[in-house]
């Protein structure tokens, strides 16, 4: 399980007659990972993520699940994964706990230890109260909560939500992704696929941008924008009282620093690595007055319009 | 097969749940006692010293007006109950996004739609079962002689027979259920085809064959709802001069009542045909099913 991701895929590829749905996509995701899935609608998230649940057979190419072939060993599969689909549906005439009494059916749980899981599950995506409720009457939120619970029930090694987060209010966006972060400490290996980029971005380690069945960029948040958009630097924001250009020389002159560009009392700084505490004393030192400084974060949003736009 | 269990329990609950079902059961409850009510009214002086199955006269039998005999309204019934039970099996579990979530779970996919298929049975074999027996022990109470052995195999074969008619009119709207993804289309297209063969194809047969009685008869068991009829008749009139007889042997003569052994002989031709195309649609969904493929949307 070590050399191999939990979910490995190897030129992994879909097609409906002739549209490409995904293509030749590498893809590897490590034990305890958040992985965000990002790319437009119909970009293949959704496409690659049933191929990996083995819902769908790939047209060609490789798909690992903790070394299990979805498509040839589909039960072994469903065992370990959980799987939140994008719009999610419920048994609407029976309740939160009739459903999730189901599901641990389904997966062969004895009814001593699923009434006292899903008991458990219910207080945590705070359903208790709800939990003799038709689910007819939930609000999506509440719906969205029922699922992490329904995919908790198996307790699996690997979570799949699609879109979780799509069309529920700010607070419940809130708790959906407190939900799943609380996961993800417990060893769950995530699969987040979204277009809702500031969320996220709280809670991925490591996310991988699909453009049309391609993955375009992977790494970490602030990797990935130092990438595409600080051309692989570090970008330090100074404000200074009347900026000399003797303070620029000797900024320039520190070692890593690659390019210092200055407008009105403004310095914008390129560097290797994050300079903050050099680039501070020399400040102090050149008798000038620090206003304020800070490192220049990446948004996902900026990275995604950047690759988008490229197009 | 746990997951093969589960997906019948819940299917099983589900049905005995759904006001859909209540309803129904109800409209046939009704409906039996009220051809019980006109049986037991005319049963008398239907019954001559020679007559024998009394006890299976009760089921078809009926006031003046030949056409509401027991049999008549099960043989109604039972597609409507069938196509209840069947038309939103597989479409509803996709609309209301429930499949994809279903089939993540570790079950094999044919378990699901088994699962269906067999809890729509036992609901079938239960609901029809009852009604015959309530029959039963309503015409036992106004007539007061008791069914004999060979009655009592009758009535068995006979809801048999009835449920496996019932099995087809279900398999059939599960494969529109699998067909189409609209539950709306998919009831519509099982009540239309219902009509068709219950109403239009004995017309159609008549229309074409003309006066040749052997081809129209041929036509008109295209429908299963003749098949059924042909099989019940069979088996609940001993005595009754069957299709294959009436020019050959018994003309004007009243028949001796023929041994089960026979009467199942004679209906073996139609019952095979009503398993057969049970089976064809059952084999016909299973394989759509199966092939699927869970697209996003």
């Amino acid at each position: 399980m070590v050399e191999h991701g939990v979910i490995e895929t190897k030129d992994l590829v879909k097609t409906y007659g002739k549209f490409i749905a995904v293509d030749k996509l590498n893809l590897r995701v490590d034990e305890g990972e958040v992985f965000g899935f990002l790319g437009p609608n119909g970009a293949g998230k959704t496409t690659t993520i049933l191929m990996l649940l083995g819902l769908t057979e790939p047209t060609s190419g490789k798909a690992r699940i903790c070394d299990f072939d979805p498509t040839r060993e589909p039960l072994k599969v469903k065992r370990i994964t959980g799987y939140l689909p994008e719009k999610v549906g419920f048994y609407e005439d029976l309740t939160a706990r009739e459903n999730l009494d189901y599901t641990a059916a389904l997966n062969g749980l004895s009814r001593e230890i699923a009434s006292r899981k899903i008991d458990e599950l219910l207080d945590m995506v705070g359903l208790s109260e709800m939990a003799k409720h038709k689910v007819g009457t939930f609000s999506h939120g509440m719906k969205q909560r029922l699922g992490i619970a329904d995919v908790m029930i198996k307790d699996p090694k690997v979570a799949f939500f699609d879109e979780p987060t799509a069309g529920i209010d700010p607070e419940g966006i809130e708790q959906v992704l407190a939900l799943i972060s609380n996961m993800a400490k417990q060893k769950v290996t995530i699969v987040l696929s979204s277009h809702q980029l500031q969320q996220v971005q709280k809670i991925c380690t490591r996310v991988g941008i699909l453009s049309k069945g391609h993955l375009v960029a992977e790494g970490s948040v602030n990797q990935l924008g130092r990438e595409t958009i600080g051309g692989g630097k570090f970008r330090v924001e100074v404000q200074v009282s009347e900026p000399t250009s003797k303070l620029v020389k000797s900024i320039k002159s520190i070692k890593g620093v690659t390019n210092v560009k200055s407008s009105g009392d403004m310095l914008l700084i390129s560097c290797d690595k994050d300079l903050r505490p050099q680039i501070a004393r020399t400040i102090v030192d050149s008798d000038c007055l620090l206003v304020q400084m800070k490192i220049e974060e990446y948004g996902l949003d900026d990275i995604y319009m950047k690759y988008f736009r490229e197009q | 097969m746990s997951g093969l269990m589960a997906v019948f329990w819940k299917e099983l609950a589900d049905h005995f749940n759904s006001k859909r079902f209540i309803i129904l059961s109800i409209l046939i409850y009704l409906a039996s006692i009220f051809t019980i009510y006109v049986a037991a009214q005319n049963i008398r002086s239907g019954i001559t010293e020679t007559t024998q199955f009394i006890f299976l006269r009760f089921f078809t039998i009926s006031g003046e007006n030949q056409l509401f005999t027991f049999l008549f309204f099960l043989s109604f019934f039972i597609p409507i109950v069938g196509i209840a039970l069947g038309f939103d099996a597989v479409n509803s579990e996709r609309a209301s996004g429930n499949l994809s979530r279903l089939l993540s779970q570790p079950l094999y996919r044919d378990s699901v739609i088994n699962g269906k298929f067999l809890a729509g049975l036992i609901t079938l074999a239960i609901l029809v079962t009852s009604i015959v027996l309530l029959v039963a022990g309503m015409g036992l109470r106004v007539i007061g002689v008791p069914p004999n052995g060979e009655e009592i195999l009758r009535l068995v074969a006979f809801i048999i027979v009835s449920i496996i008619y019932g099995a087809f009119w279900m398999s059939l709207s599960v494969l529109f259920s699998v067909l189409f993804n609209r539950i709306a289309t998919a009831a519509l297209a099982s009540i239309a085809l219902w009509i068709f063969l219950f109403l239009f194809v004995p017309i159609i047969a008549q229309v074409v064959a003309g006066a040749n009685g052997e081809i129209a008869g041929a036509i008109s068991r295209i429908s299963p709802g003749v098949l059924y009829g042909e099989v019940t008749q069979v088996l609940l009139i001993p005595s009754h001069p069957t299709m294959f007889m009436i020019s050959m042997y018994y003309t004007g003569l009243e028949p001796n009542p023929l041994p089960l052994s026979q009467s199942l002989l004679i209906a073996w031709p139609q019952l095979t045909s009503l398993i057969g195309l049970t089976a064809l649609c059952f084999a016909i969904s299973y394989i759509k099913f199966m092939r699927e493929e869970i697209r996003s949307t």
